[in-house]
């Protein structure tokens, strides 16, 4: 019966309510089903939301990248962009999946994020390739470079630090097998996640590329009066 | 320490309530009242969580998901720079804009690997349990002190500017910090360990292919339930791992631990419960679809699990 909350995350989902709604009425009913009283599962929503609050630091970015946003930060990366002529949509994607995954698996894995440098950056640069190629973005197009920007930014995230044997992924799963008793070693655990992250980047950046090649079939059409 | 956690979320709370303040007042918003206290009650959730009794947080995140549910969070106007003012500064400054955005990650890196045990007075510079957070915090700190000098702007336009960007996030911003809280909740109330006890009475145990392929998928399923990889891993390893590769195949734990998380990792990016990864990107980068970012990263995330499936079984061969 605990699974109750399950089902209602996953239908919630499904029939895409708010998800804050979804979330806390999996919760309420979840505790209520556990037989935990009103009281107590109040108390542990304030108590984890307190404990989470680390979740919220990339407000702190908000005040810089807003300030320079009004200032014409994203212009500006799109402008700069527009003078290279080599540069597409999927390279630039691909060169930022490169340097996001390899500095994490270098542990620096705060090289990144979608407030500090999707938005005002990545993004834009990436629209601004786009634009200088095929002139105006229709609004889907738009969406879809932007949607692929902040991918790019989870997938050289996830698996590029787990190379990295400092990474909280490989301490935790150090500290599980010690609890159980079973030889490990983060050494290994970081070397074996290796093949992976190779993996990782090869397919994304072949993703990237038919992103390229579908954005000049969508768009050299469409627009004809492209400069490419 | 000098500059701990706490520090850090003074900081964002100060952002958000003082944001908050020009929401009230902000006449095109429709419901500027309700729209103001979500911002205000977010911001004192920030500034005094850890000395507000947690059962009055509790009520105080009822009320802002209450706020949400009827309807009563709303956007407003944030007087934007219009596009040729913007063209006009752009021009004055040029490459210079970037120096600020580029400080943020690079004085976030040097907080993290050089001021890591720096003490002054005996007592650590930066808190030692969470260096990356406090020294993103601190780099943002002192970015925002370097733009403003550059665009000669005062601390309420950069706060005005925060709003603007807040509240294009608007509720999403609460939801990595409530999917954390439902974690919690379901930790305690013995999900994980009915999900497991479920999935091992479903699958053939003398297959060394099938309980690889079980493990893998199990993984990014439970993942893309919790939200979090390390929620599932701990539960899914003792669950199918443990018992049925390391001890049963003999296989050596580093593989299955990182060809494991992996796959986890490949449900993350296929879940809104990510929503820290997956959501906010959409409310940030104005996307009209919020599961955009998933829709993208469906096809990779699925290759890269299969790929984690034959990786594994291939290695527990040789073992």
């Amino acid at each position: 019966m605990v699974l109750i909350g399950v089902a209602i995350v996953i239908v919630g989902f499904i029939i895409r309510i708010n998800p804050l709604l979804v979330v806390t009425l999996s919760g309420l009913a979840t505790g209520l089903f556990a037989h935990q009283s009103l009281y107590e599962i109040i108390e542990q929503f304030g108590k984890a939301f307190t404990t989470n609050r680390y979740m919220a630091v990339f407000i702190a970015t908000l005040p810089v990248i807003g300030l320079l946003e009004r200032f014409g930060l994203r212009e500006q990366a799109e402008h700069v962009v527009s003078n290279i002529k080599a540069a597409t949509t999927g390279r630039i994607l691909t060169a930022y999946l490169v340097i996001r995954e390899a500095a994490a698996a270098a542990g620096l894995t705060s090289l990144g994020g979608h407030a500090q440098m999707v938005r005002p950056l990545v993004a834009p640069m990436a629209e601004g390739a786009a634009e200088a190629k095929y002139g105006t973005l229709p609004d889907r197009v738009r969406d879809d470079i932007r949607a692929h920007a902040a991918a790019v930014d989870n997938i050289g995230l996830f698996f590029g630090e787990d190379v990295f044997i400092a990474i909280g992924a490989i301490l935790l799963m150090k500290g599980f097998f010690d609890q159980n008793g079973i030889p490990s070693d983060p050494l290994h655990m970081a070397l074996w996640a290796i093949p992976t992250a190779v993996a990782a980047l090869i397919v994304h950046s072949f993703r990237l590329h038919r992103l390229d090649r579908s954005l000049h079939k969508l768009l050299h059409r469409e627009n004809g009066k492209g400069r490419a | 320490m000098w500059l701990s956690m706490e520090a850090v979320y003074i900081f964002l709370g100060i952002v958000v309530t003082l944001g908050s303040v020009w929401t009230f007042a902000d006449r095109s918003n429709p419901k500027r009242f309700t729209s103001g206290l979500f911002y205000l009650l977010y911001g004192v959730t920030l500034l005094f969580g850890s000395v507000i009794p947690p059962f009055y947080t509790g009520v105080l995140v009822l009320i802002m998901v209450a706020i949400v549910g009827f309807g009563g969070l709303k956007l407003g106007k944030y007087e934007e720079a219009s596009p040729e003012e913007r063209q006009q500064h752009r021009q004055r400054l040029n490459n210079r804009l970037f120096i600020p955005a580029l400080l943020i990650p690079i004085l976030t890196v040097i907080g993290v690997t050089w001021l890591k045990n720096v003490k002054i007075g005996g007592a650590f510079l930066l808190d030692p349990n969470n260096v990356t957070l406090v020294s993103l915090g601190v780099a943002t700190f002192m970015a925002l002190l370097i733009s403003m000098a550059m665009t000669r702007s005062t601390p309420f336009a950069a706060v005005k500017e925060s709003r603007r960007l807040l509240e294009t996030i608007g509720w999403a911003a609460l939801l990595p910090q409530m999917l954390a809280t439902l974690g919690t909740i379901f930790t305690t109330a013995g999900v994980g360990a009915a999900v497991s006890e479920w999935i091992g009475t479903i699958i053939p145990t003398h297959s060394l292919f099938w309980i690889v392929v079980a493990y893998c998928v199990g993984m990014a399923l439970f993942t893309m339930i919790m939200g979090n990889a390390f929620a599932a891993f701990p539960v899914m390893t003792a669950g199918i791992a443990v018992p049925l590769l390391i001890q049963q195949f003999g296989v050596d734990a580093n593989h299955v631990a990182a060809l494991g998380m992996f796959s986890g990792y490949c449900g993350t990016l296929m879940t809104p419960m990510a929503a820290n990864f997956n959501i906010v990107p959409a409310a940030l980068l104005d996307l009209r679809d919020q599961h955009h970012v998933i829709r993208v990263q469906v096809p990779t995330a699925l290759i890269l699990l299969a790929f984690n499936i034959a990786a594994m079984y291939v290695v527990t061969l040789m073992d």
